[in-house]
């Protein structure tokens, strides 16, 4: 019972934190072109990275 | 290009055949700013398919001088180019040279979709709500009890919270509208369930009873949030993709002052009265009478009719139509607000009342089932109540009921089959605009085509070049290639026929012709009557575009005869289509001669010529009335209210912006097999979506009883909601299995465009 009191939090703290990883990927627009996210895997870059 | 698959030269062949460059004052009015001298344009870009043309257009567009960086987004075919400074570097040209067609786009396209964000987040919360609490009511289910439970379902009380008010708020505010006008819609259930269930569960965790909901409540705002989002983005996504397409309607035009002096002015700001500089390639903005100038006119988008209109100035011309060959200075007779294209929208607005009346199937369910819910549950309390007095007990199993009846599967059941069949419509180049689209496509048994743009290309081809000499074939391409002239143009596609011919000094003569001089002999392209001065005129061509002929020093030394070619996999379009048993029919404001030709070419036995708008308008209507559900096709301004009147449109990538916009279904490819694949998949999925309903009315007839007698626990529940949703996903995705398995297996119906589509996205 004692360690429920730790584990619940941290369980709803890991899962929160999942969550906000999510909405922050949303926000900075990381889903707004799937299809391209995964044709430019197959371009070479060779000189400087994207911005 | 260096691109790979077949389908995108197609789709640039019929990009590049309607557009025409955006000049360099249109971009800059498109641009908007960033701040200091830094600007950003978005250029739609329907050509861009893979991660070779994203390299390309990146490389290319970075190397130009002045440009700040270009990023292009595929899955909008969209591409965003940040630049400085107060001239616009010249990308559209330098993406033209790559062979990609750019046009530009509607300022309010810029938007973000806020509604699929929020709607987004709210899948996210809710989703994380109800994982959590699942995994607290397990315990509970597995035997916790006493205190650890009370823990527990506190705890997820704590959670569901945030939950509700947040992923919930989507339903209780379309609940609370809906009930404010007195209407009836599928979110009132579920409001009413969510809260209640959750209240229930909030007075059985104070008071420590066994069993609480709140897993219930939530898990169900987050299957029906799925549903939700798959229909918005279905929506959505084809509709920025028409929006973006191409812009054929002019931006702004050149103003000749009357001190001389040009402005470049937008469209909104043309008044009547005003002198416009039409150049040749540009299009007219708003209707207006010629006072200088001559010139060969484009008017199929405006009036249907294929072959180029010659004027001389004292004419009138309309908006939407395209100046081929000559400059033209035009004075406005009317504001764009009163042009002609306006006309079209009224005319438009007016017709779309047939098809306001539609309701979806779901809303149709809906209307029946809400009521049906909340009386089954209203019921179960009363008996409970009178058989056994006991009113916690009585409301526990009404709220099951409520909870058990709820419409997950039914929310998704359309939604998810309509994304599943739009998917496979936009792989093979056809976007749906909404899901209703389908649903009303699957009920026509009447198809009405527009002939020009529609049933043929609207573009002239060289019929007779076998019987042209290839020397004089070559010059008269080498002359063609100067002029923007659909004879021309037709004509330049033979070039590097034999050895090059020397040419000097080309000039075009607008409404007439090209000269040219080459060894000392004068060459004449064009009308019999002025190139041949000097020849003895034969009689005229009999075919729809005769009288086009080659002439050195005054003899013929060629003729040419064009003909209006049908549309890739017309005629295969037209069988299929009778072998689904659908009537046709072809409106057209083109002559009797050049309809009877068509349809005799298609076997298309009822054809009506020679119509303005408002009598393609009138013709629909008289179908609708004698009990026909009608598919209009067509692509021109004039058949816009027409594509408004009927009961579903489908309209070509080449259509005319607002054609574009009244049609339900656009198809990007040349093939007119898009019109019966679109009507195939749509009656799958038609049939699908009565299967998953009459799937959720089964499961109804089952668990209903079941939770009136008092029987389901929240496990149950839990159990039989998600397995409800499960087997109408897993119904849903049968449609992508079964239309892959007969596109693979069977060649002779999946011709050019639509195999070329069937490849791994």
């Amino acid at each position: 019972m004692t360690t429920l009191v730790y584990l619940i939090p941290a369980a709803l703290f890991l899962g929160a934190l999942g969550l906000s990883g999510f909405l922050w990927a949303l926000r900075s627009g990381q889903y707004e072109d799937l299809h391209g996210a995964a044709e430019r895997i197959l371009i070479d870059r060779d000189d400087k990275p994207e911005r | 290009m260096s691109c790979c698959a077949p389908g995108a030269e197609m789709a640039l062949d019929v990009a590049g055949a309607a557009s025409v460059l955006p000049s360099s004052q249109e971009v800059k009015l498109a641009s908007r700013s960033l701040g200091g001298d830094l600007y950003q344009t978005d250029l739609s870009v329907p050509a861009v398919h893979c991660a070779a043309c994203i390299r390309a257009i990146e490389t290319a567009l970075g190397k130009l001088d002045r440009v700040e960086g270009a990023r292009v987004n595929l899955s909008t075919k969209r591409v965003s180019v940040r630049w400085r400074g107060d001239e616009v570097p010249p990308f559209v040209a330098t993406l033209g040279r790559l062979g990609y067609d750019a046009h530009l786009f509607e300022p309010e396209a810029y938007g973000k979709d806020k509604t699929l964000s929020e709607l987004i987040r709210a899948v996210a919360v809710a989703g994380f709500a109800a994982g959590n609490i699942m995994l607290l009511s397990v315990s509970v289910w597995s035997g916790a009890a006493g205190a650890t439970r009370d823990l527990f379902h506190w705890v997820s009380a704590l959670i569901a919270i945030p939950a509700l008010a947040f992923a919930g708020g989507i339903f209780f505010r379309s609940a609370w509208n809906a009930l404010r006008h007195g209407r009836m819609n599928m979110d009132v259930p579920i409001a009413v369930g969510v809260s209640l269930a959750y209240a229930m569960s909030l007075y059985e965790t104070i008071n420590h009873g066994d069993h609480a909901y709140f897993d219930a409540s939530v898990s169900l705002l987050f299957f029906l949030l799925i549903g939700r989002t798959l229909d918005h983005v279905m929506r959505e996504r084809a509709r920025t993709a028409v929006k973006g397409l191409s812009q054929l309607a002019a931006r702004g035009a050149m103003v000749l002052r009357g001190d001389g002096a040009r402005d470049y002015l937008p469209v909104g700001e043309i008044e009547p009265g005003m002198q416009l500089l039409i150049a040749a390639g540009e299009r007219i903005p708003v209707d207006g009478k010629i006072i200088r100038g001559s010139s060969d006119l484009d008017c199929s988008l405006v009036s249907g009719e294929s072959t180029p209109r010659t004027v001389a100035s004292g004419e009138a011309v309309q908006a939407g139509i395209l100046n081929l060959t000559g400059p033209l200075t035009v004075q406005a007779t009317a504001a764009a607000k009163d042009s002609f294209l306006e006309e079209m929208v009224r005319l438009m607005e007016a017709a779309e009342g047939g098809r306001a009346h539609y309701r979806r199937i779901a809303d149709r369910v809906s209307a029946l089932y809400a009521p049906v819910v909340h009386l089954a549950a209203f019921v179960t309390f009363a008996g409970w109540m009178a058989a056994t007095g006991d009113w916690h007990r009585a409301m526990t199993i009404a709220i099951a009921v409520l909870i058990i009846t709820c419409p997950c599967a039914l929310g998704l059941a359309v939604p998810i089959v309509q994304v599943v069949a739009a998917r496979r419509l936009f792989e093979s180049g056809i976007m749906v605009k909404d899901g209703s689209a389908m649903e009303r496509l699957a009920a026509i048994d009447t198809a009405v085509f527009d002939k020009t743009g529609t049933l043929t290309l609207g573009q002239p081809h060289l019929v007779n070049a076998p019987s042209i000499e290839p020397a004089m074939l070559a010059i008269a391409a080498e002359m063609a290639a100067h002029s923007r002239h659909p004879f021309s143009r037709a004509i330049a596609g033979f070039a590097g026929f034999a050895g090059q011919p020397k040419l000097e000094s080309v000039s075009e003569h607008p409404g007439f012709g090209i000269e040219a001089t080459a060894a000392g002999s004068t060459w004449r392209l064009g009308r019999r009557g002025w190139a041949g001065w000097r020849a003895r005129t034969g009689g005229e061509g009999n075919h729809g575009y005769g009288g086009t002929v080659l002439t050195k020093d005054g003899i013929i030394v060629a003729s040419f005869v064009f003909e209006d070619a049908l549309r890739a996999d017309a005629r295969a379009a037209i069988v299929q289509l009778n072998d689904a048993r659908v009537s046709m029919e072809m409106l057209s404001g083109d002559t009797a001669a050049a309809c009877a030709d068509v349809a005799k070419a298609l076997g298309i036995d009822r054809f009506v010529p020679v119509l303005v708008p408002s009598g393609k308008v009138e013709c629909i209507e008289a179908l609708a009335r004698a009990g026909h559900k009608v598919l209009m096709v067509g692509d021109g301004l004039n058949d816009t209210p027409a594509l408004s009147a009927a009961h579903v449109s489908i309209a070509p990538a080449t259509a005319a912006d607002i054609g574009r916009n009244a049609a339900d279904f656009v198809f990007l490819r040349e093939s007119l097999l898009a019109v019966p694949l679109a009507l195939d998949v749509s009656r799958k999925a038609g049939r699908l979506i009565r299967q998953n309903i009459a799937i959720a009315i089964v499961y109804n007839t089952i668990a209903v009883p079941i939770a009136i007698l008092g029987h389901v626990t929240p496990l149950i529940a839990a159990i039989a909601m998600s397995a409800s949703s499960l087997l109408v996903i897993g119904n849903a995705l049968r449609l992508q299995g079964f239309v892959l398995a007969e596109v693979t297996g069977a060649p002779s119906a999946t011709r050019s465009g639509i195999r070329a589509s069937v490849q791994p996205s």
